[in-house]
C-alpha cells in the first residue's frame, strides 16, 4: 500500500474520530444514568443516591469537555481534507452538523451550567429537570450526526444540480426510515456502554472492599440496566441489518464474508477473509444459517461479492471481523447482565468474586461494540464516502500533498496520545477513587469549562501545591 | 441568486460569519494576548493574577470559533473548502495550539514540579495562535489562487514574507489588547506592569503594520494594491482610525484611564477589520470567490435560520451574561 494524500486522510479522520467518538458515547450514557439517580434520589429520598451522583458527575465533565474539544478538531476535518466532499454535500451535511452544534451549545450554556453549578441554588425539584433536559439533549446531539451520517450511507431527500448535491426534501433527510434505526441503535449502545462502566466501577469497589455502599448501589443499577436494554439493542442491531441487506447489499455480502452467489447460503462463523483471492482460510462454517440470517427461511438465496463489480467492492476483512467482534461484546454483556441479575435474584452477587471480576473486566466492552460497529458501518461503505454518489477518492482536498497529511496525521497522534490518555488518567483516577462527599463548589468556572472540575476535584498530586501559590 | 446579487439569506449569514470572526477575534484575542504577556514574566503572582483576568472567559470565546467554523460549511461550503485547504497547516498548529493552551490552563495549578511545562504550553500555545490567524490574514490580501471551487496554490504559499509580517503584527496586536484587558481587569502592581507595555507594544504594532505595508508596496507587489480601497477611497477612514486608535491607547495609558485605554484597543481591532472588510467586500475568498458565489442553495440557508435566529441570541447574551457576572477587578487570590 503506497502511502498517498487518500489512504493517510482516510487513516486520519478513522484515528481522530475513533478517539471522538468514546467521549460522546461515555457521556449520552452517563447523562442518562445521572438522570435516572438524580430520579431515584427525588422519589426515594435516600442520601446514598446523592452521593453516588456527586461521585459520577466530575467523571461526566471530564468526558464532556474531551468530547466538546475532539469535537472542534471533527468541525474542520470536513474540509481540510474532504474538501470535494465539503463543496459537493456541503448544503445538506453542513446545515446536519450545524444543527448539531447548535443543540451542543444550547446544552453547556443552559442545563449543563445548573448542573454543574447550581444544586444548592435552585430546587430539588428543577434540579432533576435539568438532569433530564441534559441527557434529552446529549441524545439530541447525537440525533444529528447520526442524521448526518444516515444520509452518507443511503442519500435520500437530494438533488443534483451542476454536479453539487443539494437538499429537495429535509423531511427524508433528517427523519429519513434509516436514521429511525441507527439512531436509537447508536442511542441504546451509549446507554450499553455507561452501564458496564457503571457496573464494572461497583463490582471493583467491592472486590477491594472499599465503598461498599456505593458500590452496591452502581453494581445493581448498572446490570439491571443493561439487562432491560441488551435486549432491545438486539432487535434493533437486526433492524440494522435489514437496512443494510436492502441498502447496502454489498456491505452485508462483506460483513457475511460471501464471496459467491449461493443458494442456500452457509453461515461464515469465523474465519480470516482472503481478499487476494476471493476466498476464507480457516473457516468455521454452518450450512443454510446464512440463508436463514439474512432472509428468514433456509433455502434462499444470497449474493455474493461476486456480483459486484470489483470498484464497487468494499474491503472484506475489517467489516467481517469488526461486526464479529461488536455482536461479541453484545453477547457478553447479555451473559453478564443477565447472570449478575439471576445471582442477585438467589442472593450471591455480592459473594460471587469470580463474577465480580467478570464484570469489572467487561468494562470496555460497551466501547469496543462501539468502534466495530462503526467500522462496520464505515469501511463496509466504501469504496463510497456518499453511498452511490460520491466516492471517496474523489472526494479528497485535491491539493494536499502526502507530506501535509503525513504531518498531520504524526501531530495528531502525538497530540491525542498525550491529551487523551491525560484524560484517560484523570477518568480513571477519579474511578479508582471512588466517591469522596461532596462535590466541592469552585468560583469562576463556568458550564464552558468542564475541565477545571476535574482539575480540582482530583486529590492533589502535590499536596503543597495550592500553598505555594 | 447569482453571482452579482446575493440572495437576503446569503447576506444574513454571510453577515452571521463576519460578526462572529469580529466577535472571536476581540474576545479570544484580549485572552491569546493574556496568553502571550504571560510569557514576558517570570512573577508567579503576576502570572496568577493575569490567568484570573481571563478564567472565567477564554473557553466560552472559542464557542465562536466553532460557530465560524460550523456555519461557512452550513451556508458557504465553497468558502470552507477552500479555506481548509489554503490553511492546512495553520489550522492544524491552531487546532493543537488550542488544545495545549486549553489544557495548560486547567493543569498548572496542579504541579509544581510540571509547572514550568504547562506555562511553555499556555504561552507557546497562545502565540502561535495568535500567528497563524494573522499569518492567514496576510495570506488573504495577498489572494487565494482557487480552481474549480477548490484551493490550487501549494502547502506553504500562506507562509510569505507579508505574511509572516502580519503574523507576528497579530501577536503584538493581540498582546496589546491583553494588556488593555489587564489594565481594565487587575488593580496594583499588574496593572502597573501591563500599563508600562503598552506603549511598547502600541510602538511595535505600528512599524511592523508599516514593515508590511511598505513590503506591499516592494517586495510583494499587490498585496494591499489590488484591494478594493483604490475604488473605495473612502475605507481610508477606517485606516485612519485605526491609526488614531494606537495613538489614543498611548495617550489613556499615559492618563492611566483603565476603561479608555482598553476600549481603544477594542476601537483599533475593529477599525482594522473594517479595513479589511473594505479591501475584500464583495469577495469572501479574495480575490477568487463572492458571496453570492459561495452561498448554499436557499434551501439551506433557509433550514439553518430556524436554528439559528433562536440559537445565535442565546450565544450572545450567554456571552455577555458572562463577562455581566465576572465584571469589575479581580482580586489576585481568588481562582
Amino acid at each position: 500500500m503506497e502511502l498517498d494524500p487518500l489512504i493517510l486522510s482516510r487513516i486520519q479522520f478513522g484515528f481522530v474520530i475513533s478517539f471522538h467518538i468514546i467521549f460522546p458515547a461515555f457521556t449520552i450514557g452517563l447523562a442518562a444514568w445521572l438522570a435516572t439517580i438524580e430520579g431515584a434520589r427525588l422519589v426515594t429520598g435516600n442520601t446514598l443516591y446523592r452521593r453516588v451522583f456527586d461521585f459520577w458527575l466530575p467523571i461526566f465533565a471530564v468526558s464532556f469537555g474531551m468530547g466538546v474539544v475532539t469535537g472542534i478538531v471533527m468541525a474542520f476535518q470536513f474540509g481540510t481534507n474532504w474538501g470535494v466532499l465539503a463543496v459537493k454535500t456541503g448544503s445538506i451535511q453542513g446545515p446536519l452538523l450545524g444543527y448539531e452544534g447548535f443543540t451542543a451549545f444550547m446544552l453547556e450554556a443552559t442545563f449543563f451550567g445548573v448542573l454543574l453549578l447550581g444544586r444548592d441554588r435552585v430546587s430539588p425539584r428543577f434540579y432533576f429537570f435539568s438532569c433530564c433536559m441534559v441527557a434529552l439533549g446529549t441524545m439530541f446531539s447525537s440525533f444529528w450526526i447520526l442524521a448526518n451520517n444516515s444520509w452518507m450511507q443511503v442519500p435520500l431527500g437530494h438533488t443534483i444540480v451542476d454536479g453539487k448535491i443539494i437538499p429537495a426534501d429535509w423531511m427524508q433527510i433528517v427523519l429519513g426510515p434509516v436514521q429511525m434505526v441507527r439512531w436509537p441503535h447508536m442511542l441504546l449502545a451509549a446507554f450499553l456502554t455507561s452501564g458496564m462502566c457503571v457496573a464494572a466501577t461497583g463490582a471493583w469497589y467491592l472486590l477491594r472492599g472499599v465503598h461498599r455502599d456505593e458500590g452496591r448501589v452502581m453494581l445493581h443499577w448498572g446490570l439491571a440496566l443493561v439487562a432491560v436494554v441488551i435486549p432491545i439493542q438486539l432487535f434493533f442491531g437486526h433492524l440494522t441489518g435489514e437496512y443494510v441487506l436492502k441498502h447496502q447489499p454489498a456491505k452485508f455480502a462483506a460483513i457475511e464474508a460471501r464471496w459467491k452467489n449461493e443458494q442456500p447460503a452457509k453461515e461464515v462463523l469465523i474465519a480470516i477473509p482472503d481478499e487476494a483471492n476471493e476466498r476464507n482460510l480457516f473457516a468455521i462454517t454452518v450450512p443454510e444459517l446464512g440463508s436463514f440470517i439474512a432472509s428468514g427461511n433456509f433455502t434462499a438465496a444470497e449474493i455474493g461479492l461476486e456480483s459486484f463489480p470489483r470498484e464497487d467492492r468494499p474491503p472484506v476483512l475489517i467489516p467481517f471481523l469488526a461486526f464479529r467482534l461488536m455482536v461479541g461484546m453484545g453477547l457478553i454483556m447479555l451473559a453478564v447482565s443477565w447472570l449478575g441479575n439471576l445471582l442477585r435474584w438467589r442472593g450471591k452477587l455480592e459473594s460471587s468474586r469470580w463474577f465480580l471480576w467478570g464484570t469489572f473486566l467487561s468494562f470496555p466492552t460497551g466501547f469496543v461494540a462501539i468502534l466495530t460497529g462503526w467500522y462496520t458501518a464505515e469501511v463496509g461503505r466504501q469504496p463510497w464516502v456518499v453511498y452511490g454518489l460520491l466516492r471517496t477518492r474523489d472526494a479528497i482536498t485535491p491539493a494536499l500533498t502526502t507530506n501535509d497529511v503525513l504531518t498531520s496525521l504524526i501531530v495528531y497522534i502525538v497530540v491525542y496520545w498525550l491529551f487523551v490518555s491525560f484524560g484517560i488518567y484523570y477518568i480513571y483516577k477519579l474511578l479508582r477513587d471512588g466517591p469522596r462527599g461532596e462535590a466541592m463548589a469552585i468560583a469562576n468556572v463556568t458550564a464552558s469549562r468542564p475541565l477545571a472540575i476535574a482539575a480540582r476535584t482530583e486529590p492533589a498530586v502535590d499536596a503543597d501545591a495550592r500553598s505555594k501559590r | 441568486m447569482s453571482e452579482l446579487h446575493p440572495s437576503n439569506l446569503a447576506l444574513f449569514w454571510a453577515a452571521v460569519i463576519a460578526v462572529s470572526i469580529l466577535v472571536y477575534v476581540i474576545l479570544d484575542g484580549l485572552d491569546l494576548g493574556v496568553g502571550i504577556l504571560f510569557g514576558s514574566t517570570r512573577d508567579e503572582d503576576h502570572r496568577l493574577h493575569m490567568m484570573n483576568t481571563i478564567a472565567p472567559f477564554w473557553d466560552g470565546n472559542e464557542t465562536w470559533l466553532v460557530v465560524i467554523g460550523a456555519g461557512l460549511f452550513a451556508t458557504f461550503p465553497v468558502v470552507y473548502a477552500v479555506f481548509m485547504g489554503a490553511f492546512y497547516l495553520p489550522l492544524l498548529l491552531l487546532l493543537v495550539g488550542l488544545i495545549f493552551r486549553g489544557i495548560a490552563f486547567e493543569f498548572r495549578y496542579r504541579s509544581v514540579r510540571m509547572r514550568w511545562l504547562w506555562d511553555a504550553g499556555f504561552f507557546l500555545g497562545s502565540t502561535v495562535v495568535a500567528f497563524v490567524q494573522g499569518a492567514a490574514v496576510g495570506a488573504l490580501m495577498r489572494g487565494i489562487p482557487v480552481a474549480n471551487e477548490q484551493f490550487a496554490g501549494t502547502s506553504f504559499d500562506w507562509l510569505h514574507p507579508f505574511s509572516v509580517l502580519t503574523g507576528i503584527g497579530l501577536v503584538f496586536g493581540y498582546a496589546l489588547l491583553g494588556a488593555g484587558w489587564i489594565v481594565l481587569k487587575s488593580e496594583g502592581e499588574l496593572r502597573d506592569w501591563a500599563y508600562k507595555r503598552i506603549g511598547w507594544l502600541a510602538a511595535i504594532v505600528f512599524v511592523i503594520l508599516g514593515m508590511a505595508f511598505t513590503v506591499s508596496l516592494t517586495v510583494d507587489v499587490g498585496a494591499v494594491a489590488q484591494s478594493h480601497l483604490r475604488e473605495r477611497p473612502w475605507g481610508l477612514v477606517f485606516t485612519v482610525a485605526a491609526i488614531a486608535a494606537l495613538g489614543g491607547v498611548v495617550m489613556g495609558a499615559r492618563a492611566r484611564r483603565d476603561g479608555l485605554t482598553f476600549a481603544l484597543t477594542v476601537v483599533f481591532i475593529l477599525t482594522s477589520y473594517l479595513t479589511l472588510g473594505v479591501m475584500f467586500w464583495p469577495y469572501m475568498v479574495p480575490y477568487s470567490i463572492t458571496v453570492g458565489s459561495a452561498a448554499a442553495p436557499d434551501a439551506s440557508l433557509q433550514f439553518l435560520f430556524y436554528g439559528g435566529v433562536v440559537v445565535l441570541p442565546v450565544i450572545a447574551l450567554y456571552t455577555a451574561g458572562v463577562y455581566w457576572v465576572f465584571r469589575g477587578k479581580v482580586q489576585r487570590e481568588s481562582n
